[in-house]
C-alpha cells in the first residue's frame, strides 16, 4: 500500500504538472523552431507573440462572459482560441511585411535579424501592455477540477489524494491533437514536405518551383496557431501575466534547443524534458522516502537536490551541457 | 574638424536637451539623467567591444551588471564578524573543497586520454564533490544566515572604500567571462546569443537566492559613499557660503532677515543633493574619458585591425594565421569587465543592491538597443546611443502624456479610452525603443553615428 501511495504521490506532484508545463513548453519551443528553421533566425519575441496572442483570446472570453455564452463545464476560452489565432495570424503577416520580409529579401545575416526581432520585442510588449495591462488576469471558468484530492482519496483509499486540474487534461489533449496534425501536415501534405524541403535546402527548393513568399506565409500562420493555442493553454493553467510570459520565452528556447533547432519532433521532445528535470530536481523527495524506505531509514532533510529557487537555472543548465557535448541538440537539428 | 562636425552636433544637441530639461523640470533630474547616461555609456562601451569590433553577441550583459554590484558589496560592506565565525570555516573549506575539485578534473582531463572510462571517473567526482561541499557548506550556510537575519544574515564584505570595486567588479565579470568563452564562444552567433542570454538568468538565479553571500531579495542598502553626504554637507560652513555666493542676486532681493535665512536653507538643501550627484558625475565621466581613450587608442591599433579583420572574415583571418578563438576570448573578456565596471559604478551611485531588479529587458535589451541605435562599431556612436536611449526611456512619459493629451484632446476627460491611454503611458517606453529601433535598423542600419575607420 505504502508503494501506491509513493506512485500517487510522484504522480500528483511530479508527472502530472511536468506534464502539463512541458506540452506548453513545447508549443513554444516548435513556434521557435518553425521560424529558426524555414525563417532562419532566433526570434526573441516569442514570448511577447504568445502573450500577445492570448490577449486576444482574453478579451474574447470577456466578451462571451458578457454577453452569456459558455461551453459549461469547459472554460469558455476554448471557444475564443479561434477568433484569438484570426488576429494574432493577421499581427503575424503584419510584422511580416512591415518588417521581416525586407532583411528577407535582402539576405540579411541572422544576427540582423534577430536584433529586428528584439524591436519587435518592444513594440509587441508595449501594444499589448498599453491594451490589456500589465496585470496578472485569470480567465479560466468551467469546471476546475477533474478528479479532486479528496474524492480520490475516498474513492481508493489511499492516503495521498491525486488531484487531476481539468486545465491539465485540457493542455495535453490539445497539445496532443495539434501536435500530431502538424506532424501529419509537415510529412504527408505536399505543402508540408516543400516547407521541410525549403527548410533544408532554400536554392534548391526554389529551384524545384517551391515558391517561398508562400512558405513564409504558411509558416506564419502555423507559428500564430501555435503561439496562440500554447500561450492560452499556459494562461488557463495558471495565469496571464505578460512580464511571466517574457520570461518563458527563457525555458521555451532552451526546449528548442536541447530538442535540436530546426527540428520540430525535438522541440516537442524537449518542451518535456526540460519540464521534467525542472520539477524532478527541484521536488523534495522526503514524504516519497517516507512511503517507500522501512521507519527506521527515515530522512531527516528534505531530500531537495536543489531549492525551488533554482528552477529556471536548472533547465539552463542542461542548455549549456547540451549546447557542450552536443551543439546540435539531442535530436539532430537543422532539418525539419 | 569638419569631418567630426556631426559628432559634435550631436553631442552638442544632446547636451542641450539635458540641460533643457535642468530647465524646465529640476536640475536633479537633469543630473540624474545624466549619471545613468554616463554609467550606461560605459555598459554600451563594453557591448560595443564586443559586438562593434568582433562581432561577438553578448545577451549577458546583464549578468555582467549585476557582478559588478555584487563586488561592490563585497568590498564595501563591513565584514560580519558574528558570521564568520558561525560559518566562515565551512565556507572556506567547501571553496578549497572547489577549488581542488576543478583542479583534478583538469588535471584528468588533461593527463589521460579520451575515453569512456575518463568520462566516468570524472562525472562522479563532479558528483561525489558536490554532495561533499553541501554537507560542509550548508551547516555553515544556516549559521552564517542565522545571524541577525533582519539585519545582516551575510558574510558582509572587505569594508573598503567603494572605488576600490570598480576595479574588483571588472575583475569579477572578467572572471565570468572567460569561463563563458571557454565554454559558449566556440558556438554560432545565434547560439552564442541565447547561451549568453540563459547563462546571465542562471547568475543572477544565484545572486538572488545564495542569502550568505548577497543577502539576496532581502537587498543590501546603505552602502558607503565616495561622495559627501547631503545631510554633512547642510551643515559645512563653506558648503552655505557657496551656495549664498552662488544665488546672492536672489538672496539680495529678499530684505527680511528670517525669510532670508529661510530661503538659503531650502536654497542649501536643494543644492547638496545637486552638489552630490555632481561628484558622482565628476567620478563618472573620469572612467568614461579613461575608458573612452584606451578603446579609441584600441581601435585603431594593429590589434583594432586585426579584431575588424577577424570580424569582417573569420576564415581568411584565420588562414593569415591570427588565432581567432583567443582574440575572442580576450575580446570577450574585455567587454565583460567593462560592463563589471559599469555594474559597480551604478550600485555605487544607488547606494544600495537589490538583486530583483536585474531584468533583461532593462539591462540586456535596452543596452543593445543603445549599441545598436547609437552606432556600432564607433565608440562615440556608441556612448551617444546609451545617452539618447536613455534620455528617452526616461523622458518618454512626459512625452507620452501631452501626446496622448494631443490625440486625445477632442475626447471628454472621464472618455474610457482617454483614462486607459494615461494609465498606460509607462508603457510608451517600450514602443518608442522598439519602433527607434526598428526605424534605425532599416533606414540607417550603422547608427546615428556610423563606423568609419580611417586609413592613414
Amino acid at each position: 500500500m505504502d508503494f501506491v501511495n509513493a506512485i500517487v504521490l510522484l504522480l500528483n506532484y511530479i508527472f502530472v504538472p511536468a506534464l502539463a508545463y512541458g506540452s506548453q513548453l513545447a508549443l513554444g519551443a516548435i513556434f521557435v523552431t518553425l521560424i529558426y528553421g524555414i525563417l532562419r533566425f532566433a526570434n526573441f519575441a516569442t514570448g511577447d507573440m504568445m502573450s500577445f496572442g492570448t490577449m486576444f483570446v482574453i478579451l474574447f472570453t470577456f466578451y462571451f462572459q458578457s454577453v452569456g455564452i459558455s461551453l459549461g463545464v469547459l472554460p469558455t476560452a476554448l471557444l475564443a482560441i479561434p477568433f484569438g489565432i484570426i488576429f494574432m495570424v493577421g499581427y503575424m503577416l503584419a510584422i511580416d511585411k512591415l518588417v521581416f520580409k525586407y532583411y528577407r529579401t535582402n539576405k540579411s545575416p541572422p544576427v540582423q535579424l534577430a536584433m529586428v526581432s528584439i524591436g519587435v520585442m518592444f513594440v509587441t510588449q508595449a501594444v499589448v501592455r498599453i491594451i490589456i495591462g500589465p496585470s496578472d488576469r485569470r480567465f479560466f471558468d468551467g469546471e476546475k477540477f477533474l478528479i479532486k484530492a479528496g474524492e480520490f482519496k475516498e474513492m481508493t483509499g489511499l492516503n495521498e489524494g491525486l488531484a487531476i486540474k481539468s486545465t491539465q487534461v485540457i493542455t495535453i489533449i490539445v497539445t496532443l491533437i495539434l501536435v500530431s496534425t502538424l506532424f501529419w501536415f509537415l510529412n504527408k501534405t505536399k505543402t508540408g514536405k516543400s516547407m521541410r524541403a525549403y527548410s533544408d535546402n532554400e536554392d534548391l527548393a526554389l529551384l524545384s518551383g517551391i515558391d517561398p513568399k508562400k512558405i513564409v506565409m504558411i509558416t506564419w500562420v502555423i507559428a500564430g496557431i501555435l503561439a496562440t493555442i500554447g500561450g492560452a493553454l499556459y494562461g488557463l493553467d495558471k495565469s496571464f501575466k505578460p512580464f511571466t510570459y517574457f520570461n518563458n520565452m527563457l525555458p521555451i528556447f532552451a526546449a528548442a534547443i536541447v530538442g535540436g533547432i530546426g527540428n520540430p519532433f525535438g522541440a516537442f521532445l524537449g518542451g518535456y524534458v526540460i519540464a521534467f528535470s525542472e520539477i524532478l530536481l527541484t521536488y523534495a523527495y522526503r514524504k516519497f522516502f517516507m512511503y517507500v524506505l522501512p521507519e527506521s531509514m527515515e530522512p531527516d532533510g528534505l531530500i531537495q537536490l536543489l531549492s525551488t529557487d533554482y528552477k529556471f537555472a536548472v533547465s539552463f543548465s542542461i542548455l549549456v551541457i547540451v549546447l557542450l557535448y552536443r551543439p546540435s541538440g539531442i535530436f539532430k537539428g537543422k532539418v525539419l | 574638424m569638419r569631418k567630426n562636425l556631426n559628432v559634435i552636433a550631436a553631442y552638442s544637441i544632446m547636451m542641450g536637451l539635458i540641460i533643457l530639461v535642468g530647465i524646465f523640470q529640476s536640475w536633479n533630474i537633469a543630473l540624474s539623467i545624466f549619471n545613468l547616461c554616463l554609467i550606461s555609456a560605459v555598459m554600451t562601451m563594453g557591448a560595443n567591444i564586443q559586438w562593434g569590433y568582433a562581432g561577438l553577441i553578448n545577451f549577458g550583459i546583464m549578468g555582467f551588471t549585476a557582478l559588478g554590484g555584487l563586488a561592490a558589496v563585497l568590498i564595501s560592506v563591513n565584514p560580519v564578524q558574528e558570521a564568520w565565525s558561525a560559518g566562515g570555516f565551512n565556507i572556506l573549506f567547501s571553496l578549497l573543497l572547489i577549488i581542488a575539485m576543478v583542479l583534478t578534473v583538469r588535471y584528468i582531463l588533461k593527463n589521460y586520454k579520451k575515453s569512456k572510462n575518463r568520462t566516468y571517473i570524472v562525472a562522479a567526482i563532479i558528483i561525489l564533490g558536490i554532495v561533499i561541499i553541501r554537507f560542509i557548506s550548508e551547516p555553515g550556510i544556516e549559521a552564517i544566515e542565522g545571524v541577525d537575519p533582519a539585519k545582516t544574515g551575510f558574510l558582509g564584505g572587505l569594508g573598503l572604500p567603494i572605488i576600490f570595486s570598480w576595479v574588483v567588479g571588472a575583475f569579477f565579470a572578467g572572471g565570468l567571462a572567460f569561463v563563458i568563452g571557454k565554454v559558449a564562444l566556440g558556438l554560432r552567433a545565434d547560439y552564442l546569443a541565447i547561451a549568453t542570454l540563459l547563462i546571465s538568468e542562471i547568475v543572477i538565479a544565484i545572486i538572488k537566492h545564495e542569502d550568505w553571500l548577497t543577502r539576496g531579495v532581502k537587498n543590501v542598502i546603505g552602502l558607503k559613499r565616495p561622495a559627501p553626504y547631503e545631510v554633512n554637507l547642510q551643515q559645512t560652513d563653506w558648503f552655505i557660503s557657496l551656495v549664498e555666493k552662488f544665488n546672492s542676486s536672489k538672496l539680495n532681493l529678499i530684505t527680511d532677515l528670517t525669510e532670508r535665512q529661510a530661503t538659503l536653507n531650502q536654497l542649501v538643501i536643494e543644492g547638496s543633493s545637486v552638489f552630490v550627484k555632481l561628484c558622482y558625475s565628476g567620478l563618472f565621466l573620469v572612467v568614461v574619458i579613461i575608458l573612452l581613450i584606451l578603446t579609441q587608442k584600441a581601435l585603431y591599433s594593429p590589434w583594432g585591425r586585426m579584431m575588424r579583420a577577424i570580424r569582417d572574415n573569420e576564415e581568411a583571418a584565420n588562414a593569415m594565421g591570427k588565432n581567432v578563438v583567443k582574440q575572442h576570448l580576450l575580446i570577450f573578456v574585455l567587454g565583460s569587465a567593462i560592463v563589471g565596471i559599469a555594474g559597480a559604478m551604478l550600485v555605487t551611485q544607488d547606494g544600495l543592491f537589490t538583486p530583483g531588479s536585474y531584468r533583461p529587458l532593462r539591462y540586456t535589451f535596452l543596452i543593445w538597443v543603445m549599441v545598436i541605435i547609437g552606432g556600432s562599431g564607433n565608440n562615440f556612436g556608441a556612448i551617444l546611443g546609451g545617452f539618447v536611449v536613455w534620455f528617452l526611456w526616461i523622458e518618454a512619459a512626459p512625452i507620452g502624456l501631452y501626446l496622448v493629451n494631443l490625440i486625445t484632446a477632442e475626447l471628454d476627460d472621464a472618455h474610457f479610452l482617454k483614462v486607459h491611454l494615461i494609465e498606460s503611458v509607462p508603457y510608451f517606453r517600450f514602443l518608442m525603443m522598439g519602433v527607434g529601433l526598428l526605424v534605425i535598423m532599416r533606414y540607417r542600419p550603422k547608427g546615428i553615428l556610423p563606423e568609419k575607420i580611417e586609413i592613414k
